[in-house]
């Protein structure tokens, strides 16, 4: 088989180096899987988006009319990306992390001394990168079409990378409770859709009752939709700065009970 | 120094199975250790628990002095480990997984893509590497697992059951790099249904049985204790009965089978003296069952009846 083996053995990496290269080869191998699958990772999104902006934009929107001031296929473009990249970001976590522990190639990561932090760093950061390869191609879609303005490129990100981060966590903490393929699909399906839908994506909650519009605040899908439509046309119908805090919150919350999690590894070690 | 130490090691699963009852074991540095015990005898636990896998219930556990508790960073950067299942993702090309492995473990790409070239060609994967893994056949696959647990060249190698399923060709052929290994200062532990395997590799021996440690020595002082061995003699002419041998227990399997039991203090030139002197002869001879498995069938039916 072999007659010599040579030793190829570099001079010891310092720890935090050794940590970045471990975090870059989860992002290098979250990359490679969705380039590999992208007829299922990127163009259902961008099929999608064409879909909603022929109905609801072109047909019914013209019935509609204006809301707070901008057309209707405007108005609910920004609201669309961001359903997209919240969408991507939670299957990429969830249905990535997941199939790692039904085929078992998690413990690659497990028996390596990379630390729970970085673990889910790495694949938070794949979810986000999903969340930002299909919300730029959505984006391309609505922009081929419609003229949608930009007035403040800083919120637009902040909001979209805040929001991709809260959804990766959710998918992540999803996986490390599912014992099967059907339950990474319940929340999706069951709360994820909901909460995007009465989060303001097609509609101004002031054209709400008052009774429905306090029971739209307690949505956090709201708060991330209303800050990235400010980001583009300006108008939003929360405060975007609470918007923020409650975002920073949920990362928080959700990044430290992955941690936990992983560091007790529920669910996946004996 | 040890590269591995247990102590009080015990497991209890959630089903309330105790797969370890309070294990003490030391391995070496630099040895060749094979770690035997018939299905369900506690050692892929006993791995599982030393590459941080399964948690333990209580006890002790150090890898080249750091502690599994205290320094689990450190001590999971010794290890290299191929476990019995395959548990790679099979989407994933030989070369793509071996790289990714080693980044795991902190090594840069440069590196990795140089040492995947090295591993993957000793182990006969490289004209596969582009392929999907899930296309290999089983052998290449347990390869495959020995080229990843290399890439970060651990000094202390586990390998749960890693010729399983392999065809003898390849199988001897993964000994002898697994030697080469060793040889190089790898401390390796190996778990085997092979026992021929074991007794070929191994220098030393822990038996496990019912999640205790049922027998550990050198393997030559634990061959040494057998103190008969039976031989199948292949007769050129048939016999009609068991020929008359005094000293020696001997059985006519059929008329040119012939099974005979020697002892430590008898020697084969006596035996073929005689076999001769009545006029019978012997065209080929082989061992009954491999002496290690003779052992190890004893101790563990012995462990079953105490």
């Amino acid at each position: 088989m072999s007659t010599v083996v040579e030793r190829l053995t570099p001079r010891p990496l310092a720890r935090g180096r050794a940590r970045w290269i471990g975090f870059e080869t989860i992002l290098i191998r979250e990359f490679q899987r969705i380039i590999r699958i992208w007829p299922q990772t990127i163009l259902p999104s961008a099929v999608t988006a064409t879909l909603y902006l022929v109905i609801f934009g072109s047909v019914i929107g013209r019935r509609i009319g204006t809301m707070d001031g901008f057309a209707y296929m405007v108005y609910i473009a920004p609201g669309l990306i961001m359903q997209a990249v919240i969408i991507n970001s939670y299957n990429n976590v969830v249905s990535s992390f997941y199939g790692a522990k039904f085929g078992r190639h998690i413990e690659e990561l497990l028996v390596s001394p990379l630390p729970s932090w970085i673990i889910v760093s790495g694949y938070v950061a794949g979810g986000v990168m999903r969340g930002a390869m299909v919300g730029l191609v959505v984006s391309g879609v609505w922009m081929f079409f419609t003229r949608l303005p930009i007035l403040h490129p800083t919120i637009v990100i902040a909001a979209a990378v805040l929001t991709s981060v809260t959804f990766s966590l959710g998918g992540f903490l999803n996986a490390m409770f599912a014992k099967s393929f059907d339950q990474i699909s319940i929340i999706p399906t069951f709360v994820l859709t909901p909460l995007i839908y009465f989060g303001g994506v097609f509609y101004s909650i002031n054209a709400l009752p008052v009774w429905a519009r306090h029971l739209s605040l307690v949505d956090p899908i709201l708060y991330m939709v209303n800050s990235f439509r400010f980001g583009f046309l300006g108008v939003s119908d929360v405060g975007v700065w609470d918007a923020f805090a409650i975002m920073i919150v949920a990362v928080t919350i959700l990044f430290v009970a992955a941690i936990v999690l992983l560091d007790r590894s529920s669910g996946i070690r004996e | 120094m040890n590269a591995l130490s247990v102590q009080g090691l015990t497991k209890t699963y959630g089903n309330g199975v105790q797969a370890l009852k309070g294990i003490d074991l030391a391995v070496e540095e630099g040895d060749f250790f094979a770690l035997l015990g018939p299905n369900g005898a506690g050692k892929t636990t006993l791995i599982g628990i030393v590459t941080s896998l399964v948690r333990k219930t209580a006890g002790h556990a150090s890898i080249f002095g750091y502690d599994v508790d205290r320094e689990l960073e450190a001590a999971k950067s010794c290890i290299g480990v191929v476990p019995q299942e395959i548990n790679f993702n099979q989407f994933e090309s030989p070369e793509t997984i071996v790289i990714n492995q080693a980044g795991f473990y902190g090594i840069p790409r440069p590196v990795a893509r140089v040492r995947a070239e090295l591993y993957l060609k000793q182990l006969q994967l490289w004209d596969k590497r582009k392929h999907a893994s899930r296309a290999l056949s089983g052998g290449m696959k347990r390869r495959l697992m020995i080229a990843r647990a290399l890439m970060h060249e651990p000094r202390l190698l586990i390998l749960d059951e890693p010729t399983a399923g392999v065809d003898i060709e390849v199988r001897r052929s993964m000994w002898e790099f697994l030697r080469e290994i060793n040889q190089r200062g790898t401390t390796i532990i190996l778990t085997t249904h092979y026992l021929e395997e074991a007794e070929t590799l191994c220098r030393n021996i822990a038996i496990i049985d019912h999640g205790r440690i049922i027998e550990r020595d050198r393997m030559s002082n634990l061959l040494r204790r057998l103190h008969t061995e039976t031989f199948v003699l292949t007769l050129r002419h048939p016999l009609r009965q068991a020929p008359q041998l005094p000293a020696y227990s001997a059985k006519l399997v059929d008329e040119h089978t012939l099974e005979v039991e020697i002892s430590t203090e008898q020697n084969v030139n006596d035996l073929f003296a005689r076999l001769s002197a009545l006029g019978i002869e012997v065209i080929s001879m082989r061992n009954k069952v491999n002496r290690l498995e003779e052992i190890f069938i004893r101790l563990v039916e012995k462990g079953a009846a105490a």
